[in-house]
């Protein structure tokens, strides 16, 4: 069973106490963008092979969304995060390169 | 090829079945390929059949990374049916039930199609209303289905608790004419054909890189070496993101595990395929006398190949609930297989952003039952290199026009 830490509570979430909420760090695009942007944003997955930026919601405990970096090929976890940032921080981007060197890194 | 008949087995057993011949070929890949397809599932493999049948097109090559029937095609619960509320979902589906049922005459292999009926249970309110409209729908399209009463459910399958605490029996949508397959030898059936209208399937041969200029696709790299092509398939289901990666693009796509076990083998107890969507349960009796059971999808990325064990938790909870008399067996074997699911979870067949290179993925939970229509409506767009009629409301441009083919009924479980 996955379990991840929960950021804001500390507590380590089994996978049926927590919902999934997909890609992290999606780009949004709203009113006026063009078509192409908005059906990107909206659609197009990244679904890598390998690492893995995503949201999670705590949804049995304290209710709050937050992120996680993922192995889609091994299931390992690299670490949990908050939330309130449009990119991965520097800790959780060394954590992964740490065990895979190669990893091309967040983009 | 030597054909399959009552004749064969009884000159085989007569000389000690020494000269069954070899079903398909292994050879080494060519140079180059008027047509190459990434992916030896039923798809693929569909696909190349038809483009063989159809429109001469042999000098194919079927490039598969571990074995044939190998991915999806060959860990799926097999069920087959037609009763989808939408038009081009409905014209698909049932072009693929249509050809399953001569499939073992068109491929001289027995694919074991068994047209047992499946059952799917209206389990709430809304469940008996959607249902309704479904089978209204598939009255318009020429699928033939019904709406049945509790008791008629009863009749046909005695074991099933409908008076349940939870989710008594309503009502369920009933299609005479479906059923279920042997799935592997849909994949080998296909494959034995292929080969011998001179394509070549190459197994343990994955892609690694899609070389292109100009737009337009030139090969493949392979971990045998290098394969070039004038036209390029992907048929890679659950690996579509994966090597549309590879070609510099990204699918409306995610892989997620999807689950199956068998219970041990009993005495037939059942004769329809039943799905119960409220409650997550899928199951219908295999020849062996195992129970096949669909589970259900977990809710995060994954390409593992297993899925999380609370999910078969709850779909056995849900299947004792409804067939009591199952509670003290023993489950034999589970597995997972890794699906393709879209944003508006119906499938993709059509063109890339790459002139040559054509894809047919996105089937996710549900694409057992639709191998031969797909493969017959993908074949048609390699060669005319424009989908057809099957096909084209099936394009990813459907996704830039907002132009869903919205079957709810494609939820995230194994049907
Ligand atoms: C547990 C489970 C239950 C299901 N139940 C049903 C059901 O009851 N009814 C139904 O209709 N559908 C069902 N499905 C869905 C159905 O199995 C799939 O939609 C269908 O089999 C997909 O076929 P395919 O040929 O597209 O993919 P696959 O059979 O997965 O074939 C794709 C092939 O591509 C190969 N490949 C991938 N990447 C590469 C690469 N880079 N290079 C070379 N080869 C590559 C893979 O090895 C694989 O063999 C179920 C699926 C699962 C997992
Ligand atoms: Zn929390």
């Amino acid at each position: 069973m996955l379990i991840l830490e929960c950021p804001y509570c500390g507590v380590m979430a089994d996978e049926t106490d927590l919902h999934g909420g997909g890609e992290a760090h999606l780009k949004r695009f709203g009113p006026g963008s063009s078509d192409d942007d908005f059906e990107t944003y909206l659609f197009h997955r990244k679904n890598p092979k390998g690492v893995h930026f995503e949201r999670w919601r705590h949804v049995s405990g304290c209710g709050k969304w937050f992120h996680a970096a993922r192995n889609t090929m091994t299931l390992e976890v690299y670490g949990t995060y908050s939330a309130q940032t449009t990119e991965p921080p520097k800790a959780i981007v060394n954590a992964v390169k740490k065990k895979h060197p190669e990893w091309e890194g967040w983009t | 090829m030597r054909r399959y008949s009552a004749f064969a087995i009884a000159r085989e057993a007569a000389r000690y079945h020494q000269g069954w011949e070899r079903a398909w070929a292994s050879p080494k890949p060519k140079k180059k390929y008027d047509v190459v397809i990434v992916g030896a599932g039923g798809h693929g493999l569909a696909t190349a059949f038809y483009l063989g049948k159809n429109f001469g097109i042999t000098n194919v090559a079927i490039i598969e990374k571990g074995w044939l029937g190998g991915g999806n095609t060959g860990r799926n619960t097999t069920i087959i049916r037609s009763n989808y509320l939408q038009d081009p979902s409905a014209a698909i589906y049932e072009k693929a039930r249509s050809l399953y049922e001569t499939m073992s005459q068109d491929l001289n292999y027995n694919v074991m199609f068994s047209p047992r009926g499946v059952m799917m249970l209206a389990q709430t309110e809304h469940e008996v209303r959607g249902y309704e409209r479904t089978a209204h729908a598939n009255a318009l399209q020429g699928v033939k289905t019904e709406f049945i009463s509790p008791q008629r459910v009863k009749e046909l399958v005695p074991i099933m608790n409908i008076n349940g605490p939870r989710y008594p029996v309503l009502g369920a949508l009933w299609q005479a004419r479906a059923g279920t397959a042997r799935h592997d030898a849909v994949a080998w059936g296909y494959a034995r054909a292929c080969s011998d209208m001179g394509m070549d399937i190459i197994q343990k041969c994955e892609v690694t890189g899609v070389r292109q200029s100009g737009g337009k696709v030139t090969g493949i790299d392979t971990t045998q070496g290098q394969i070039d092509c004038d036209k390029l398939a992907m048929v890679v289901a659950g690996n579509a993101g994966h090597l549309a990666e590879m070609a510099g693009f990204r699918l409306p796509m995610e892989s997620v595990a999807l689950q199956a076990l068998v219970s041990e083998p009993i005495k037939p107890c059942i004769d329809v395929v039943v799905m119960a969507n409220t409650v997550h349960g899928y199951m219908s009796q295999s020849d062996k006398g195992e129970l096949v059971i669909g589970g259900g999808t977990d809710g995060f990325n994954n390409y593992t190949q297993r899925g999380s064990f609370h999910h078969i938790e709850e779909t056995v909870r849900a299947l004792v609930e409804t067939f009591p008399i199952i509670s003290r067996l023993k489950m034999l074997r589970q597995w997972g297989g890794i699906v393709d699911v879209t944003g508006d979870r119906s499938p993709i067949i059509g063109k890339t952003p790459l002139g040559n290179c054509f894809i047919n993925c996105g089937w996710g939970t549900g694409g057992f039952k639709s191998i031969p229509g797909s493969g017959w409506a993908m074949a048609e767009t390699v060669a005319k290199g424009e989908p057809g009629s099957l096909a084209a409301e099936f394009g990813l441009n459907r996704f830039t026009e907002g132009r869903f083919i919205d079957e709810s009924v494609a939820a995230g479980v194994a049907h």
